[in-house]
């Protein structure tokens, strides 16, 4: 086997972003009017608890069966159309939403299951490199309880993982890249 | 549920592959950074898999961003090309790559850029294409010039494109930034020597490439981006008396 190729590394996103990266159907995981299509929304803050408005959120899930349009799925690739990905950037609230279908649960080694989740990165100016993040769903709390990435974790990290059910329905998401006054820093993983 | 065996993840790029969250010399990442340390993923479905586009996501003519608005960009008309790998040296075929940049004078098209330099009303700085099914691409665009930041005394950013990759999982998820050779502006900036290893700094370098090089045309610069390599599978790998 040749030597590996050392990887590119990654540098900030910057201040302009929003030249190249957001889509007018970024947030648009699924198109609206879609059934059974869910609102997940949040702000991104700092670590002065301000909001941060040049950043970008975007996420990546299984299908509502836990299935990937993916040819790396051992169990297959779907062509069930389901995009699976959105990308949103921050506005002057550091707001972010997306719509798009709660995702299935999903096998894994051992016999074991993960819960409902997304992945999540965020890219912002002022960060060198990607965060990533996941979301778990509130309705699954007996999933979340045996899923072997939040059983990693101490129960206020899970709870911060864990979206909030707003009265509109909207599951409520939010992400601190700090600790601040305002609140303790989000969990983030390596990948 | 039906258990399944995953397929291998992908390797941790080496230490000071990538540039730390928390770097003192670039002053932003001092409240965006996380200050707990990070948790591993390991890969899983989701993580073994991304998003993969098709050509619906490009536009004809996103892959020339000398043309918009009906005329010519003002600048060195430049092209820029390379392949995308993984860390085996395998082409990443049919993937998006999204870019960004200044115009000739160093200014975004984008409101929050007030600095006096003029704005190119042919110049938005922004292209796409996808990789053909050797990992290809090639963009015609102009050389961007530098612009200052503020964020020392005296601080100007090295010319660079911003790219964008996907590679086929989330775990290969890069953005990066492509530089030109032997940027007088390099030993100054912060955001470039935030890599902490020098010669993975230089693979954010391109080079001039005379074959690419077009006469009375426009100048050629060659960058090749690697994106994480797979693990070996546990029947390579593994010895057998673990």
């Amino acid at each position: 086997m040749t030597e590996p190729l050392g990887s590119t590394p990654s540098q900030t996103v910057g201040p302009f972003l929003s030249i190249g990266l957001p889509w007018p159907d970024g947030p648009d995981v699924v198109p609206e009017g879609t059934a059974g299509a869910i609102r997940i929304a949040g702000t991104l803050a700092d670590g002065a608890g301000a909001p941060v408005p040049d950043g970008l959120v975007e996420i990546w899930q299984a299908d509502p069966a836990g299935r990937f349009a993916h040819p790396d799925d051992p169990r297959g690739p779907v062509a069930s159309g389901f995009r699976g990905f959105g990308r949103c950037a921050t506005e002057s609230g550091g707001a972010f939403w997306f719509r798009t279908l709660k995702p299935g649960a999903l096998p894994c080694e051992g016999g074991r299951v993960e819960a409902p989740h997304l992945d999540v990165s965020v890219f912002a100016r002022g960060m060198l490199h990607r965060l990533v993040t996941r979301v778990y769903f509130p309705d699954e709390v007996d999933a979340n309880a045996a899923d072997p990435v939040l059983r990693e974790l101490d129960p206020a990290e899970r709870a911060l993982l864990t979206a909030l059910p707003q009265p509109d329905g909207t599951l409520r998401f939010d992400i601190r890249l700090q600790a601040a006054e305002a609140g303790p820093e989000t969990p983030f993983f390596a990948v | 549920m039906t258990p399944i065996d995953l397929p291998p993840g992908y390797r941790a790029d080496p230490s000071g592959t990538h540039p730390p969250m928390d770097f003192a010399g670039y002053g932003s990442t001092a409240l965006r950074h996380p200050t707990r340390a990070l948790h591993v993923l390991p890969h899983r479905l989701t993580e073994l898999t991304g998003p993969l586009f098709g050509d619906e996501r490009v536009l004809p003519g996103e892959d020339d961003l000398t043309r918009w608005n009906g005329g010519e960009a003002v600048g060195q008309r430049i092209v820029v090309h390379g392949r995308v790998l993984d860390g085996d040296g395998r082409p990443v075929p049919n993937t998006l790559v999204e870019v960004w940049q200044a115009n000739a004078g160093g200014r975004y098209f984008h409101r929050v850029d007030n600095w006096p330099s003029p704005l190119d009303p042919n110049f938005t700085g922004l292209g796409r294409t996808m990789t053909n099914d050797k990992g290809e691409f090639r963009f015609i665009t102009i050389r961007p010039g530098a612009y200052p930041w503020g964020n020392h005394p005296n601080a100007w950013r090295p010319a660079h494109i911003h790219f964008s990759l996907f590679g086929r999982a989330f775990t290969q998820r890069l953005v990066t930034q492509m530089y030109f050779p032997d940027d007088p502006l390099f030993f100054q900036d912060p955001i470039f020597n935030s890599v902490p290893d020098p010669q993975a700094r230089q693979r954010m370098v391109s080079a001039y490439d005379h074959e690419a090089t077009t006469d009375h045309w426009a100048l050629g610069f060659r960058w090749d981006i690697v994106l994480r390599g797979r693990e070996q599978t546990p029947f390579e790998s593994e010895p057998d008396d673990d």
